[in-house]
């Protein structure tokens, strides 16, 4: 993939949070300052018009990815591009709400993310509102009938207060409101985990479908890899804040290099392998606050060596995947079969 | 432990209907549900949320949280009917007997005692021994589920665990008194995949050793398929599908399980669009008559809004759907 036809393009991003204790507590116990590492050196491209998603487990930083992107917090290093905008030059309000208006975002909680005293209607038209993208009562009310038609629900439902809608429907206003702006880009972060799986679908199809219709650009996160397959053109995996692995979707499903991937891959309960005797993978994700040295994989991974223990491993082309591993450089992996079956790839628990 | 006959499943439960009268009137949030569990075989109960699976579980054991009450049926449990059972018979059945898992590990545990103690004191309360004795047993069961450095960990607090760790250490909690049947509730919702991916297999592992019975309370499609024997469909407190792991989700006969099925998506499953119910599971408030399914049913006819249909063998499975008493019909002719 060019560059170019990037929407979307991050390079470096890093966020740190500051954990450190109160300054007192510092001076007295000598203890130096504290950083957590969300993000570390994150750089990937998402394609116009295409899906890109990240996975991890939970801590891995890739909702704080999604947030960085939209602007919710500011990059600690690191650089986004958006539309071959530098998102770090625009300063002043009058500059950035033109680019603000073209990206939106859609929230895992249907129920946390609405106002529960704003009628529907009013929530949907506040982006309409705020960008003063339309003007005058009717008009405003046509197009938030509109957008409702739009995500499956009645332009009646316009009325009703939040909490008279189930989950998914939640979900669909969420959806109306991020459209609310015309928006370009989505960055949805779990937009269907707190959903029931056949509303999910309900959900997952409706996203498609509005994907098609106005030529969206996704960022989606999700920790759910059956999702993830399903919505996406692209993958990205990330562990303890860095991206290990990244590639078109059917590239990284069916041969994937990097040994998280393929730990990933083979931990998932699927519906085709019933009675499946499962190897799974010891330990546990550590804590970011203190990350293993060189590769943060490298306690878990049974490949690991003195390199992977030393050094930071960089996102190296590899056939159509950006891998950031050591053992797939020096050709010390094993070969995985195309049904994604690792052969012994797993330490045993 | 009293031997039952070879015939007798190890749980049996019978038109059991649970209520929780309201001021409204009464909702029925599981309506006349019979199945069984046998001896060392895991049973998985599936359902969107609101389908009353949790219920049944806690019906089962009589941790219904009032006003929720069993109105009708039986549950027999090794013979016995248990559902009838005063407060103090069925405190000494849970935990001896039958243990439970829930979803969320660090409300399962005091934080104010070290997981030792927690052990210990549930162990000498279904098993004669000193406190020594318990603290060894307690080591043991660590160990069998797999938590390393167990007599160092012994004496932590549970803050001091991690999720996956917690969990294991709630299932120690559940194995200390050899129990014959373990009602495990959403055990793996709360845990990261490859967490999930080791928890799964400890239970299924210390079944297949203990021959302990599980029934497996979940939403999630995956971790059925690959732990369970035979599952149950739940949709609005009913059991519309029940049968081997394979046949349901293979080729599953009620419309219900059907779309359930095809709208989960698979990986390397290339479909453009999931196949999708319309509408949502309704509320227990208005629950339509006949098959609670009809108004999304894609294949609804007159008939099922009249009546309610009752569990009927369809192939390997048994579904409840007036299709097939129709496809019956027609095959065996007379009725």
């Amino acid at each position: 993939m060019s560059a170019n036809d990037a929407l979307v393009s991050l390079s470096d991003l890093s966020k740190d949070f500051d954990v450190s204790p109160p300054f007192l507590n510092r001076l007295i116990e000598r203890q130096d300052r504290l950083l957590l590492k969300a993000v570390d050196g994150v750089s990937i491209d998402i394609p116009r018009g295409r899906t890109f998603s990240l996975v991890g487990e939970s801590g891995c930083g890739k909702s704080t990815v999604a947030r960085l992107v939209v602007g919710l917090y500011t990059p600690t290093r690191g650089r986004i591009l958006f539309d071959d905008i530098d998102m770090a030059t625009l300063k002043t309000q009058a500059e950035i709400e033109p680019v603000r208006k073209r990206m939106q975002m859609i929230f895992q909680d249907p129920y946390a993310s609405l106002n529960p005293r704003w009628r529907v209607s009013d929530i949907i038209a506040e982006p309409i509102r705020a960008h003063k993208l339309l003007s005058g009562r009717d008009t405003i009310a046509r197009r938030v009938g509109e957008l409702l038609v739009q995500v499956g629900l009645a332009a009646a439902d316009g009325v009703k207060f939040p909490h008279e809608f189930s989950g998914g429907q939640r979900q669909r206003i969420s959806i109306a409101r991020a459209l609310a702006s015309q928006p370009e880009f989505l960055i949805c972060d779990e937009p269907t985990s707190a959903l029931d799986v056949s509303v999910q679908a309900q959900i997952l199809n409706l996203m498609k479908g509005l994907q098609r219709q106005f030529g969206l650009t996704y960022l989606f996160i999700s920790h759910d890899l059956a999702v993830v397959y399903h919505i996406s053109d692209y993958v990205g995996v990330m562990y303890l804040g860095r991206v290990v692995e990244w590639s078109d979707k059917r590239a990284l499903f069916q041969r994937p290099w990097h040994p998280y991937t393929r730990m990933l891959l083979d931990a998932i309960p699927d519906l085709e392998m019933t009675g499946r005797q499962r190897i799974p993978v010891a330990g546990e994700v550590p804590n970011p606050i203190h990350p293993p040295t060189g590769c943060h994989f490298h306690p878990r991974c049974p490949y690991a060596n003195d390199r992977c223990r030393n050094e930071v491993p960089t996102l190296v082309h590899k056939e159509s995947s950006e891998v950031a591993c050591h053992a797939v450089l020096e050709d010390r992996l094993p070969e995985v079969t195309v049904s994604g079956e690792p052969a012994n790839a797993t330490a045993v628990c | 432990m009293s031997q039952t006959g070879n015939t007798q499943p190890l749980l049996r439960v019978e038109n059991l209907r649970v209520e929780f009268p309201t001021r409204r009137g009464t909702l029925v949030a599981v309506d006349d549900i019979s199945f069984h569990i046998d001896e060392g075989e895991v049973l998985g109960v599936v359902g969107e949320s609101g389908a009353g699976k949790s219920l049944t579980g806690a019906a089962i054991i009589g941790l219904l949280d009032p006003p929720g009450r069993i109105a009708d049926g039986q549950v027999i449990f090794n013979g016995k009917r248990i559902d009838n059972f005063s407060y103090e018979q069925m405190r000494r059945l849970r935990g001896d007997q039958i243990a439970m898992v829930f979803q969320d590990p660090l409300t399962s545990l005091n934080p104010l005692y070290t997981i030792g103690k927690q052990l210990t004191e549930t162990i000498r309360t279904h098993v004669s021994v000193d406190e020594r004795g318990a603290r060894t047993r307690a080591i043991e069961l660590l160990n069998e589920v797999g938590i390393p450095a167990a007599e160092r960990r012994v004496g932590q607090f549970p803050h001091q665990f991690s999720g996956g760790m917690r969990q294991r250490v709630v299932i120690a909690l559940a194995l200390a008194a050899n129990p014959r049947l373990i009602i495990a509730d959403e055990p793996t919702t709360a845990l990261d995949v490859s967490i999930q991916a080791q928890i799964i297999s400890l239970l299924k592992r210390l079944c297949r050793e203990h021959g302990t019975a599980v029934m497996l309370v979940t939403h999630d499609m995956g971790v059925i398929a690959e732990t369970a024997d035979r599952v149950a469909v739940m949709y609005a407190g009913r059991i519309v599908e029940v049968g081997p792991v394979q046949d349901v989700i293979k080729r599953a006969q009620h419309p219900y399980t059907h779309g359930l099925m095809g709208s989960i998506p698979v990986i390397r499953h290339d479909v453009e669009r999931l196949i999708q119910i319309d509408g949502a599971m309704p509320r227990l408030t208005d629950i339509p008559s006949g098959c609670a399914f009809n108004p999304r049913c894609p294949r609804v006819f007159e008939y099922c809004r009249v009546e309610r249909p009752e569990l009927m063998d369809v192939g390997a499975t048994r579904a409840a759907c007036w299709l097939f008493d129709e496809a019956r019909e027609q095959a065996g002719g007379a009725r």
